[in-house]
């Protein structure tokens, strides 16, 4: 089938002269348009408005219902992750993207169709589940691509990639209140055509990446780079199948260090803005909050880059040394912020900690290259994305109920986020010592029937 | 017109793609954060 073709991986083998750098692109816009889902609470308030326009009416659905349709989309994104990642790799990344834009897309459409007949369920199903799919195979596909195009930067790579989700909700934020306030009119909130449009405009945006990404020839390499002649103890030249990987300890202790980051960052994310309100009653008004709040999406972006690529010269292990040493340090130096009334040490404290949060994110995929090789790196992420669904529920549970706890027993709102902070960097503590048990994988984990493995065998014979 | 010369616009036309819509978002937000902390 001629359209069938266009998307097999054969197809997608880039011709001599191709620019690499042409790949980023094609992972950000993937990336940026699925990276919508960090903005997509900006729906929740005007969909609580359906019905009663100007404010909520009896019949109208409730913020409770509505928190449901991200964490659904999130928990399907690390499940459909760990479920195609295989399907992914194998069949290459524009199948892969291709499949992801008509889900993402269509999860808005049919969750248009849920607000039209106002049925929250069939917005579960279509954000949540078809677009939490859509959203776990855009994570993954372009992650292998990008490390097999650069051997010699796969952290840098892949972080330009997973920068582009964090940059996304700083597009669809402001597109998503602009189109609102294009359709909406005296008696119509306008979100149900809001949804079509955006689903329309990513569909066009994921299939520019899909027909721009490529894979390298085999045995490409970029010009002038050599491959180390021995493989570094920490980093192999050898692969693990996506299967066998979960037999190693290193993939559940790397699983455990993203969990323990993403944990400790999630469960202050969603609070930063009251916690700083709190914490600083008089000096930080809810405006100046959401400020703070867009200032440090900004550091979670840029953080993404810029550790990931730092980790290209001081190794994977030594950035997760720096992410659970200093932010064990500045999530205990919060609760001194309050104490001594500094919003500059509490603003530097948490634009260093979201930076850290989005760098743990982005260098896992090269963590994971180093350990397990590149044949099923993108995979195996998949795979290592429940963590971040774990973290998901652990991290705003264990604020919520930790800061309730503390108000219940006649702790001061501003003091009542003290315990967690600490809680959070005894997390990191444990992640610190997680990531120093991390070893080279055993060479019976690598697979024996590649060229390299066939090669040493046959020296070994002579 | 030669492969680098191709790649080139490639190059230029892929990267302003992106990169606009980016720019325009963190824009967008810095100047939000402006805004607040005034």
């Amino acid at each position: 089938m001629p359209g069938s073709s266009f998307l097999a991986r054969e197809r997608t083998i880039a011709a001599p002269g191709y620019s690499r750098w042409l790949i980023p692109p094609a992972a950000l816009c993937i990336h940026l348009c699925i990276g919508q889902a960090y903005a997509f609470s900006v729906f929740n308030l005007p969909m609580t408005k359906l019905i009663g326009i100007t404010q909520s009416a009896p019949d109208d659905w409730k913020l409770t219902d509505l928190g449901w349709i991200f964490s659904i989309a999130i928990v399907v994104l690390g499940l459909s992750a760990a479920m195609f990642g295989r399907w992914v790799e194998e069949g290459g990344p524009r199948r892969a993207m291709f499949t992801a834009g008509l889900c993402f897309s269509s999860g808005f459409i049919v969750s248009a169709i849920g607000v039209y007949v106002h049925n929250i369920w069939i917005v579960y199903l279509g954000y949540g589940v078809i677009g939490g799919i859509g959203l776990g195979l855009g994570y993954i596909s372009p992650v292998s691509t990008l490390i097999k195009w650069f051997p010699d930067r796969p952290g840098m790579a892949t972080g330009m990639a997973i920068m582009g989700f964090g940059g996304g909700a700083f597009i669809a934020s402001p597109l998503s209140v602009w189109l609102m306030s294009h359709f909406n009119s005296p008696t119509h909130v306008g979100v149900a055509e809001t949804f079509i449009a955006m689903g329309l405009i990513y569909l066009c945006f994921m299939m520019v990446g899909a027909a721009i990404v490529r894979v390298p020839s085999d045995g490409w390499a970029p010009e002038g780079y050599v491959a180390p002649a021995q493989s570094s103890r920490m980093i192999t030249s050898r692969n693990v199948y996506v299967y066998e990987a979960l037999r190693t300890p290193q993939f559940w202790l790397i699983w455990a260090v993203l969990c323990l980051n993403v944990t400790a960052g999630i469960g202050v994310l969603g609070q930063a803005s009251a916690m700083s309100q709190e914490m600083f009653k008089g000096q930080v008004t809810a405006v100046a909050a959401s400020g703070f709040v867009g200032l440090f999406s900004l550091f979670n972006m840029m953080g993404r880059f810029i550790w990931s690529s730092t980790s290209d010269y001081i190794g994977r292990k030594n950035t997760y040394f720096v992410f659970f040493a200093l932010g064990t340090a500045l999530y205990a130096l919060v609760p001194y912020s309050g104490a001594i009334h500094s919003v500059a040490l509490f603003v530097f404290c948490y634009a260093v900690i979201f930076s850290m949060y989005g760098g743990g994110f982005a260098t896992v995929p090269a963590y994971l290259r180093d350990m397990f090789g590149t044949r099923y790196v993108g995979a195996i992420h998949g795979l290592l994305l429940t963590a971040w669904s774990a973290a998901g529920i652990f991290g705003p549970v264990l604020v919520n109920y930790i800061r309730q706890y503390n108000v219940d027993h006649g702790v001061a709102p501003a003091q009542a986020y003290n315990t967690t902070m600490y809680l959070m960097a005894g997390l990191l503590v444990v992640g610190f010592i997680c990531n120093a048990c991390i070893r080279a994988v055993n060479e019976r984990h690598h697979m024996q029937d590649e060229p390299a493995a066939r090669v040493a065998a046959a020296m070994g014979d002579n | 017109m030669n492969a680098s010369s191709g790649n080139g616009i490639k190059l230029a036309l892929a990267w302003t793609f992106v990169g606009i819509p980016l720019a325009w978002g963190v824009v967008q937000t810095l100047l939000n954060a402006i805004k607040a902390f005034h």
